[in-house]
């Protein structure tokens, strides 16, 4: 703190050096949206994350539609074949197509991702925002919850789901979206009460706006672009524990085609056809990167403290 | 209204013991005033004395770790104690806040209409059309040009001095009872900061409002209030009529302040005089008068507990054992 006698006595200089800094720090909301897609095209991690990521997104929809052989099709006499003009990166020990198990495979992991991050999102964000509006013990209490669930990874909580409800990838998506929750409930606590800190709720508290109301219109949109960030990194962790728990065999089940599934069956034959593991382990490279260099990307771009120095 | 003599406002010995960093501290202590209806207080004192804290207390917003004490009765109401749900009803409705800084205190995602009319909507029984219309009306009459059309702009599109405009028809929309007003020019240009203190005066006396206004600038207090405080360390000082006040400095924080006033047209060079020290921090209030650290008459007897308040004049009174030498020395010159 300044010596606050100085602060009365040249009141202008302080306040034009802060209402410069305010000015900047102000370009939120509107105004910065209408540039963001120019930034964001001439952000390079932003770039290929997104490019990355849409190459999944766009293999998952591809195999709705169309894939060059049926990848539940077993033709044990043409297993383990090498790549060729019919089978572009050969086939499985099962005689499946690996061009068409990749692309269905993206398909459960979209799934697994979009449902998992989803379950987390709306528990851990509802939670997250109750704690930083309710504050005490309420906060405590849901703090308190998070951090024991936070204990127990997504695997153990798997193995644990498995043992009661049976394998499968209605087990592993429970598994991984409950371990998901505390981290947005602590990523929605921390920048919830970093809002409510601020001074426009307190002049919405002022004019008789009761938490429920300022939760909604003042510190959920002022937060949104963090979740969005959190929510990307998040589903990259999802996809990870996904090919996890299929390696493990408690997710996904066979003839259901997945990645993890897929490096499961390459492991026997790991030096018979070691490329049978690269497929499946690059694909969830590729996508785990891509999705985290689009976090990156994104918390550059909307973060407007971060934007405002570039 | 029938009762013109009841107080609309009634702050008993209000004490704020505040959460800090270094364990819980008496950011305000021993706090009384009354303000009737249509009259106006003002606070003053350096940053950093309780001012704003004493104003949170009144509205209710301060964090739930404080401790409050004393008594705040609005209408004879007790205000301390009162549920969060309970003093929504109050906020914005009977009691409105305007705030130093405009630039923060709108939602930038949010049009002004829509914050405008979004209190009117809440708290009384109109339709959208009519808590738009009402917006429009609001805005047209705190002064923002073209009123009618820049009705569903967004804050950033506005000046600070048009914000703040903003803000004051914000607190205003539901006609409340009382207006607390802190340091509502001090983020603004000089220039604004005359129209919009012009504008609070014009619009408390035409709606018959009570208005406290707070500000660390004696200048802005001796232009726009009838009585004022002087709060030092949480604690009022020195309170009175503001002529009263001004004629006859009791305190030797007020005769400090005044000195330390900046002056136009004073000449180049002219050093300024301040009070020396600086304001304490909360966990380092002494434990007398809190101002004895700073002041150049202070007494070992000083320290000893915390001074009671003097009459010095009519409804004039000044928390220091030494009045007879502060205000023997020549007051405001000395
Ligand atoms: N929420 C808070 N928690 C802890 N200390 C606070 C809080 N708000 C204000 N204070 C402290 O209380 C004292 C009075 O602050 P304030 O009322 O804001 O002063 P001002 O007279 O400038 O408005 C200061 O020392 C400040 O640091
Ligand atoms: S009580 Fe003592 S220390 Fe406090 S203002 Fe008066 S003379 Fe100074
Ligand atoms: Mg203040």
């Amino acid at each position: 703190m300044p010596s606050s006698t100085r602060a009365s006595r040249w009141p202008t200089c302080e306040r034009a050096a802060d209402r410069i800094r305010r000015h900047r720090g102000n370009r939120t909301g509107r105004a910065a949206a209408t540039g963001f897609w120019r930034r964001a095209l001439r952000h390079r991690s932003f770039v290929l994350g997104a490019v990355l990521s849409l190459l999944v997104l766009g293999a998952a929809l591809l195999s709705l539609v169309w894939t060059p052989w049926s990848a539940y099709d077993i033709d044990v006499a043409s297993k383990l074949h090498p790549p060729s003009a019919a089978h572009w990166l050969g086939t499985d020990v099962l005689g499946r197509d690996i061009v068409s198990l990749l692309l269905v495979g993206a398909r459960s992991t979209i799934m697994v991702g979009v449902i998992a991050v989803g379950i987390g999102l709306s528990f851990g964000v509802g939670l997250g925002l109750i704690a930083a509006a309710r504050k005490g013990w309420t906060e405590e209490l849901i703090m308190r919850m998070s951090d024991f669930t936070f204990a127990f990874p997504a695997v153990l909580s798997a193995i644990m789901l498995a043992a009661v409800a049976g394998p499968g990838m209605v087990t592993s998506i429970t598994a991984i979206g409950i371990f998901q929750i505390p981290t947005f409930v602590r990523v929605t606590r921390g920048s919830a009460n970093a809002i409510w800190a601020r001074e426009f709720v307190l002049a919405a508290r002022a004019a008789g706006k009761g938490s429920f109301r300022i939760t909604i219109e003042h510190v959920l949109p002022n937060i949104l672009s963090i979740l969005i960030v959190q929510a990307t990194i998040q589903f990259a962790l999802a996809i990870l524990a996904e090919a996890a728990l299929s390696y493990l065999g408690l997710g996904t089940q066979p003839p259901q085609p997945s990645w993890g599934r897929m490096l499961n069956d390459a492991q026997t034959l790991l030096f018979q056809s070691p490329m049978l593991a690269v497929y499946p382990g690059a694909a969830i490279a590729i996508a785990v990167l891509g999705l985290n260099l689009l976090g990156d990307g994104l918390r550059d771009l909307l973060d407007p403290r971060l934007a405002r120095e570039r | 209204m029938a009762d013109g003599d009841a107080p609309l406002i009634e702050v008993k010995n209000l004490g704020v013991t505040l959460n800090t960093s270094r364990g819980p501290a008496q950011a305000v202590r021993g706090v009384s005033f009354a303000l009737r209806r249509g009259e106006t207080l003002g606070l003053v004192g350096e940053s950093g004395c309780g001012k704003s804290v004493t104003a949170l207390a009144l509205m209710g917003l301060l964090p739930d770790s404080a401790v409050i004490s004393g008594s705040i009765r609005l209408d004879g109401a007790e205000l301390v104690g009162l549920p969060d749900s309970a003093y929504c009803k109050l906020r914005g409705n009977r009691i409105s806040m305007i705030f130093q800084e405009p630039m923060t205190a709108l939602n930038p995602m949010h049009t002004i209409g829509h914050q405008v009319a979004e209190p009117l909507l809440r708290h009384t029984g109109v339709s959208a059309a009519q808590a738009r219309q009402e917006a429009i009306a609001l805005l047209d009459r705190v002064g923002l040009p073209d009123a009618s059309k820049r009705v569903d702009a967004y804050p950033h599109q506005f000046s600070g001095g048009q914000r703040q405009r903003i803000t004051i028809a914000m607190a205003l929309a539901c006609q409340p009872d009382v207006l607390i007003a802190d340091e509502p020019t001090t983020a603004l240009d000089v220039t604004i900061q005359g129209q919009i203190l012009d504008l609070i005066a014009d619009l408390v006396a035409e709606r018959g409002m009570s208005m406290i206004l707070i500000s660390h600038d004696l200048g802005v207090i001796a232009e726009n209030v009838e009585r004022m405080m002087v709060m030092y360390g949480g604690t009022v000082v020195e309170s009175g009529e503001t002529n009263a006040v001004f004629t006859r400095m009791g305190h030797p924080y007020t005769q400090g302040l005044f000195r330390a006033r900046p002056r136009l047209g004073a000449r180049k060079g002219t050093r300024l005089k301040t009070i020396a020290g600086t304001v304490p921090e909360l966990a380092d209030l002494p434990a007398g008068c809190t101002f004895a650290d700073r002041c150049a008459i202070a007494e070992a007897r000083c320290r000893a507990a915390l001074p009671a308040v003097v009459d010095v004049g009519a409804a004039h009174g000044v928390r220091c054992i030494r009045t007879d030498v502060s205000m023997a020395a020549g007051g405001v010159g000395a």
